[in-house]
């Protein structure tokens, strides 16, 4: 009896190690690649041409980790600001209006934004900000904004009443309460908001590939598919690994040091919209 | 203060549901609900119903990337039967129908092996969902690398086991599975743990019951579990399925949409019409029919769901 016990939990590890490593091994084979692979030194082994190379490719590396950055940023700050703000209002401010606009606001997950893509392509142009890193982050926000405000909505929701009508007793505004006590009591949520946006606008692919135009303003996911494309005929491997390395790894790092609020979004109900 | 002379009228008609109006703050709050909801309003109007009603408009359009447009009132909509949009749809289906199911069944595996909390158990978590926090535009690169380097080694790891050599991308089925097995390695964690989350909501005492009352594993997996997974298995699949009806990133870098337009997926064909034959507004006449199509089916879905919540 104990002796299947332990047999079991064997093989219930051996089945997950060996399925880890199954997940595991295209990003380690990629890794790899970059630094022994082809290309990574010019006596062959170890080195970091590789990298080296995709630092030099194009507008430079440089170039376009600080496009994808800043896009990123602009999506991070813009989503806090918009869901704050609103999270707050759909919580506990009564206004006119407030029905119709959240069901305007989760309608953005009805509409499958592939479809509005060319209308928005069109609109940036009239409003001068196609081929912008800004028009991009503007409708990166947009995209965000169903989960986000839904994600802030439950924050303000979940924080007790009593700590508004303190606050008001105490001769707050409602707005003065809201920046002094209540938005100190979200910052999970604001974390978890954030986390998501910039997750999602650092690896966007298809609108920076319809919006952007101008090589010096592409970003990281776009430059990395021209640099593929680019060489007439071969692909350089070994630059290509490098990029992917270069791009997965502030998403990686952000997921493990943060990943108790990346679980918060699947916790809160906020993907279910 | 006016507002409280008028509070006995305006009572009633708010009924018992809003005591809170009777506070002088109430103003204030209205006022600063509005302020506060502004920036939500600003972004939902410009960047969501402007471009949807612009959408609606350019479907009626000659539209051409540059230049003026003409209204030609419905005969963007002649071109659904363009035979490469047809092959689309019936493509995208294949593709949606053969993901969804895939990729429930491994979530759904990975999701029970991983369910109880023993030593381990968290690494094992991370190490599932550590693709789904790769980018898919990163995936598809990082995959086609895999499939096409010749001496990647995938080829040689498959002859261990006495499978292959395959040629991957190179033929229309192998574009279809090399793109299948590429997504079901980056979402399958995804879905692990939206599944996780549902089961973990089903408290011990039901296990305990159906171990009291002697039932096998099996017998509590499809009599307990499931049906209590029901709502985690409805989103996953609302997920799946408009995930998969507008794949883009993974055909447009892995497969081009080839070979022979054989991977051209709806999305892939309308990005080919608006930007690359520069025809606007017949891109916008198929996007408004996918988009028709998707609220259709994204409605039928969510009643589903609901009824599932209120059994």
């Amino acid at each position: 009896m104990k002796r299947t016990k332990i047999l079991g939990i064997a093989a219930h590890h051996v089945t997950s190690t060996v399925l880890a490593l199954l997940f595991l091994l295209p990003l380690l084979w990629t890794l790899y690649g970059s630094l022994f692979g082809q290309g990574a030194s010019p006596e062959g082994g170890f080195g970091f041409a590789n990298y080296q190379s995709v630092v030099e490719y194009g507008s430079g590396l440089g170039t376009y980790l600080l496009n994808t950055t800043a896009v990123a940023l602009m999506t991070v700050a813009g989503v806090l600001v918009v869901s704050a703000f609103g999270g707050y209002a759909f919580a506990r401010l009564p206004f006119r209006g407030r029905n119709v606009l959240f069901i305007l606001t989760l309608a953005i997950l009805m509409v499958p934004y592939a479809t509005i893509l060319i209308p928005l392509y069109v609109l940036l142009g009239w409003l001068d900000l196609q081929d912008s890193l800004v028009g991009l982050a503007l409708v990166m926000v947009m995209l965000q904004l169903p989960f986000s405000l839904f994600m802030m909505r439950n924050s303000f929701e979940a924080l007790p009443k009593e700590l508004d009508e303190a606050a008001l007793m105490d001769g707050c505004s409602v707005a003065g309460a809201f920046f002094r006590v209540l938005l100190r009591g979200t910052v999970p949520g604001l974390v978890t908001v954030g986390l998501y946006a910039f997750l999602s606008s650092w690896n966007e692919f298809i609108a920076p590939l319809i919006f952007l135009t101008s090589g010096d303003l592409f970003t990281l996911p776009v430059a990395l598919v021209s640099l593929r494309t680019g060489a007439l005929g071969s692909v350089d491997y070994g630059a290509l690994q490098a990029g992917v390395i270069v791009s997965a790894l502030p998403c990686l790092l952000l997921f493990l040091f943060l990943q108790r609020y990346y679980v918060r979004g699947f916790t809160s109900g906020a993907l279910k919209g | 203060m006016t507002t409280t002379t008028r509070l006995p009228a305006a009572a009633p008609r708010r009924g018992p549901t809003a005591p809170r109006s009777r506070r002088p703050l109430s103003r204030d709050t209205a006022r600063t609900g509005l302020l506060f909801a502004t920036p939500t309003a600003l972004v939902v109007g410009i960047v969501f119903v402007i471009p949807l009603v612009l959408l609606i408009w350019m479907a009626f359009n000659d539209w051409p990337l540059i230049g003026a447009s003409t209204p030609n009132w419905g005969a963007n909509f002649a071109e659904i039967s363009d035979p490469l949009f047809v092959k689309a749809i019936g493509f995208t289906a294949l593709y949606t129908v053969i993901t969804t199911v895939l990729l429930s069944a491994v979530a759904l595996g990975l999701a029970l092996l991983v369910q109880q909390s023993r030593p381990g158990t968290a690494l094992y978590r991370t190490a599932f969902f550590i693709p789904a926090a790769i980018g898919l535009a990163s995936t598809s690169l990082l995959f086609y690398g895999l499939y096409t380097q010749k001496d990647s080694g995938l080829n040689e790891l498959l002859g261990l086991v006495g499978i292959g050599p395959l040629n991957w991308i190179s033929t229309p089925n192998g574009a279809l599975w090399s793109t299948v097995l590429l997504v079901v390695w980056r979402f399958s964690g995804f879905y692990m743990l939206i599944l996780l989350t549902g089961l973990q909501a089903i408290p011990d005492e039901v296990y305990e019951a159906a171990r009291v009352d002697g039932a096998s594993w099996w017998r509590t997996f499809v009599s307990v579990t499931l049906p209590l997974l029901r709502p985690s298995i409805a989103l996953m699949l609302i997920l799946s399925v408009t995930g998969s009806v507008l794949a883009f990133d993974q055909f447009y870098i892995l497969t081009s949409g080839g070979p022979d337009n054989s991977t051209v997926t709806l999305v892939v064909a309308l990005y080919r019409k608006a930007f690359v034959q520069f025809d606007l507004g017949t891109a916008a006449a198929l996007s408004l029919v996918v988009l028709a199509f998707l609220l259709v089916l994204n409605l039928i879905q969510f009643t589903l769901l609901r009824r599932d919540n209120t059994a």
